[in-house]
């Protein structure tokens, strides 16, 4: 690695690092059961929206109904998206004259970015309208950006509440994730890019001729806006086939750095909103200390994999050496402005949070550079994670760790003040165990179906490995791929639609239900006996857990792929 | 439930209308006003016409031209309408295959050059449609360039020079030359 290297990383982090406590403040203020001086703002937007849609604010819901509130509301979503696709040959705003979308591609698409995964088997340049993009994908942006913030409040407020029965109103905590945090951010960071050189505008493409009298078409669209809201709710979806590699999306440098704020951004100042709603800012650093501490080493090792290069290259008459006048490295599948910093960062990001946007082609990573990304999705998505749902994930894992160390010293285990009983351990597990249930077994269908392997690009076991990243993307939420896989085909679509469906609703349904018989209960007193969750020894114990649960599951998996693919490649097979 | 469903609709309706129409809208006329370079593509003019965008790399193959990063859109390269990278994992024969060509024919340009390629000129970019090259891709095609078009070294790479860009803020990326921008440069010293 290139001093410059770990020079852009650190920066990077200090930078994020400083937003954390201002927007994680901002974002109690937004979620507070008072009105305050930030809801007073938007009071009478708020109020309007209500009324026209009958919906009473002070309704304090149960976990069940706040549950089904989630699920009409983005199955609605869903239902729109799909009809979008399927009719906007008919509909205006598509100066392209696209197509209707295949219902099975259509399909897969809206459950994508319903669940905030945003995998895209389509290119987007040739398949979706301006009208699809704007009216479908970004609004599905922001409401499953949103979903998953509420989701997350109601959860907090499970551990917050003591004999209540309620967690608040879905409509409520999903509008002002909306109004308050995603919009006006992504207006700020919408105007960032358009500076950079992201294209807005609703015109058709443009012809030009060439310096050599070629033609060349260059692709047009409403790219600015859309680009914001895919970076700050996680989603991932870009705009073009080529995402945030291609120079439309994501012109420069600092561009690109802010993309990367930008996902990671909500993540980790939720960390600060939770330790600030239950009372103990310590609690919130905890958790947000052991996403670093997974995060930062397997981000170094990741560069240092692209850095050292392809072995594959060392016979021939290249030079891949770093020096003032060249990144140098493997520089396959990446773009000169970001060179092996900006890429190796971005891709370790983009995979920790469940954003899946890429600036960098994963597919053409080194073996054990492709390995990080693999098993940063593997671990849950709780190193950030998704918006809301990263959070609420290693709270999962939180309450995983906390029964094994009761289960050390044969006391019942507590997490804030809360019991942990049967029945939490039970929603945990499962929050824990459905996306680790799916990409094994769901990885094991694409390798036996003749359509599934169908799919794979490049030989040995690295087709393997794109088979694999492709449901582990799918069953995490991620939603970015080894993308030589063809996977717009109705065998990946059909499989890969029901992972990303089951990772996102049955779990949030599981944490909900955690919520709600945690809520319920009184608060037991700190004794002597009790675990302190805000200290090294118990950042340690839970990056630990999240290490064990992905390393066992997932080892064998990753062997047959990119280790594999690592000993081949080192001896020069 | 009725009453959950009527509330969720309504409610995807409106929120669609803010977050689908009223945002893009709203970002589309700020940016109109305070960048229109930008929102409308960075388009490159000559002779009032339009040559191409300063962000979207084009494709060169005469050696008097500086050329590009590999480029693996179909059906040719450069293609701005089907943006992809290769997607070759790294140990795939093809990758491999896919560099000794790109080597063959840069030395075949320029036959006497027996330095080491560098490696963005034989790796392909993540877009299909990087517009910049590394100041060290561009240093090893100067002689070529500087004898198809007659000019003397040291102009040229007096040229590469005045169009590579630093890291921008000092840290950020890599430092890199838009080959576009120097091509057209290369155009109006020849002129």
């Amino acid at each position: 690695m290139t001093a410059n290297d770990v020079f852009q990383i650190g920066l990077f982090l200090a930078v994020l690092l400083a937003l954390v406590k201002p927007v994680g403040q901002y974002m109690a203020l937004v979620f507070a059961d008072e009105p305050n001086r930030v809801t007073r703002v938007g009071a009478g937007v708020e109020r309007l929206l209500y009324r026209l849609a009958g919906i009473r604010a002070d309704e304090d819901m149960g976990w069940k109904r706040y549950a089904i509130a989630m699920l009409v509301f983005n199955v609605a979503g869903l239902a729109v998206v799909y009809l979008l696709q399927r009719t906007q040959q008919w509909l205006p705003l598509n100066p392209q004259h696209l197509a209707a979308v295949a219902p099975d591609s259509a399909m897969n698409t809206a459950i994508s970015f319903a669940s905030n995964t945003n995998w895209q088997g389509y290119a987007g340049e040739s398949t979706m309208s301006y009208l699809t993009q704007a009216l479908g994908l970004t609004v599905q942006n922001f409401l499953s950006a949103a979903t998953g913030i509420a989701v997350l409040i109601a959860i907090v407020r499970g551990f917050v509440r003591r004999g209540a029965s309620t967690l608040g109103n879905f409509w409520v905590d999903m509008t002002r994730a909306t109004l308050y945090v995603l919009l006006p951010l992504s207006v700020v960071i919408a105007l960032l890019f358009v500076s950079q050189g992201v294209v807005q505008n609703i015109a058709p493409y443009l012809d030009v001729t060439t310096l050599e009298h070629a033609r060349q078409t260059l692709p047009m669209g409403p790219v600015a806006s859309q680009e914001a809201i895919k970076m700050l709710g996680t989603n991932g979806g870009g705009f073009f086939n080529a995402n945030s590699a291609h120079p439309f999306e994501n012109p420069t440098p600092f561009s690109n750095f802010v993309q990367m704020l930008a996902i990671f951004i909500i993540p980790a100042a939720l960390c600060y909103t939770f330790g600030s709603m239950v009372g103990d800012r310590r609690q919130g650093w905890a958790i947000l200390a052991t996403m670093l501490l997974l995060f930062v080493p397997l981000t170094l090792g990741l560069v240092a994999a692209e850095q050292a290069g392809n072995p594959a290259f060392h016979g021939l008459a290249v030079d891949a050496q770093a020096s003032a006048l060249q990144a140098g490295g493997n520089m396959e599948g990446k773009e000169t402005r970001f060179g092996i910093a900006s890429s190796g960062l971005f891709a370790a990001i983009t995979t920790a949070a469940s954003c899946g946007a890429v600036n960098a082609m994963h597919d053409s990573l080194t073996p054990l550079g492709g390995l990080v990304p693999m098993w940063l999705m593997q671990l849950g998505e709780v190193v950030f994670g998704g918006v809301g749902s990263g959070l609420y994930g290693m709270l999962a894992f939180a309450v995983v760790a906390v029964f094994i160390a009761g289960l050390m010293v044969g006391r019942t285990p507590e997490y804030l003040g809360k019991k942990i009983e049967a029945h939490e351990m039970k929603m945990a597990s499962l929050a824990v165990l459905i996306p680790c249930a799916l990409v094994v077994i769901c990885t094991a269908i694409a390798v036996m179906a003749p359509a599934g392997v169908a799919g794979v690009a490049n030989p040995g076991a690295h087709g393997f490995s794109e088979m694999l990243y492709a449901v582990t993307s799918a069953s995490n939420n991620n939603g970015s791929a080894f993308a030589g896989l063809s996977a717009n085909t109705p065998f990946w679509n059909v499989l890969l639609g029901i992972c990303m469906f089951l990772a996102r609703f049955p779990l949030a349904i599981a944490m909900l239900a955690m919520a709600g018989s945690l809520a319920a209960k009184r608060a037991v007193p700190v004794s002597a006996g009790t675990l302190p969750t805000h200290t090294p020894l118990f950042v340690a114990l839970l990056a630990c857990v999240v290490i064990v649960v992905g390393a066992l599951t997932f080892l064998p998996a990753l062997a047959l792929g990119p280790i594999a693919e690592q000993l081949m490649s080192a001896t020069g097979h | 439930m009725a009453k959950i469903l009527r509330n969720g609709i309504v409610l995807l309706l409106l929120l669609t209308a803010v977050t689908g129409v009223a945002y893009p809208l709203a970002v589309t006329a700020v940016a109109a006003v305070l960048f229109p370079g930008q929102a409308n593509g960075s388009v490159v003019e000559r002779d009032g016409k339009p040559v191409g965008s300063s962000l979207i790399g084009q494709s060169f193959t005469t050696p008097g031209y500086f050329w590009g990063r590999p480029s693996a859109t179909t059906p040719g390269p450069d293609n701005a309408a089907a943006s992809t990278g290769s997607n070759l994992g790294p140990t795939n024969p093809a990758l491999a295959e896919a560099a000794k060509q790109r080597i063959a024919a840069l030395r075949a340009a320029d036959p006497g050059n027996a330095a080491l390629v560098p490696v963005e000129l034989v790796a392909a970019s993540a877009s299909g449609l990087d517009p910049e090259i590394s100041p060290a891709a561009a240093r090893y095609q100067v002689a070529r360039v500087a004898r198809a078009r007659g000019l003397d070294v040291a102009k040229v790479q007096a040229l590469v020079d005045e169009h590579t860009q630093q890291r921008q803020l000092g840290v950020l990326g890599e430092p890199r030359v838009n080959v576009l921008a120097l091509n057209m440069a290369l155009d109006s010293v020849a002129r």
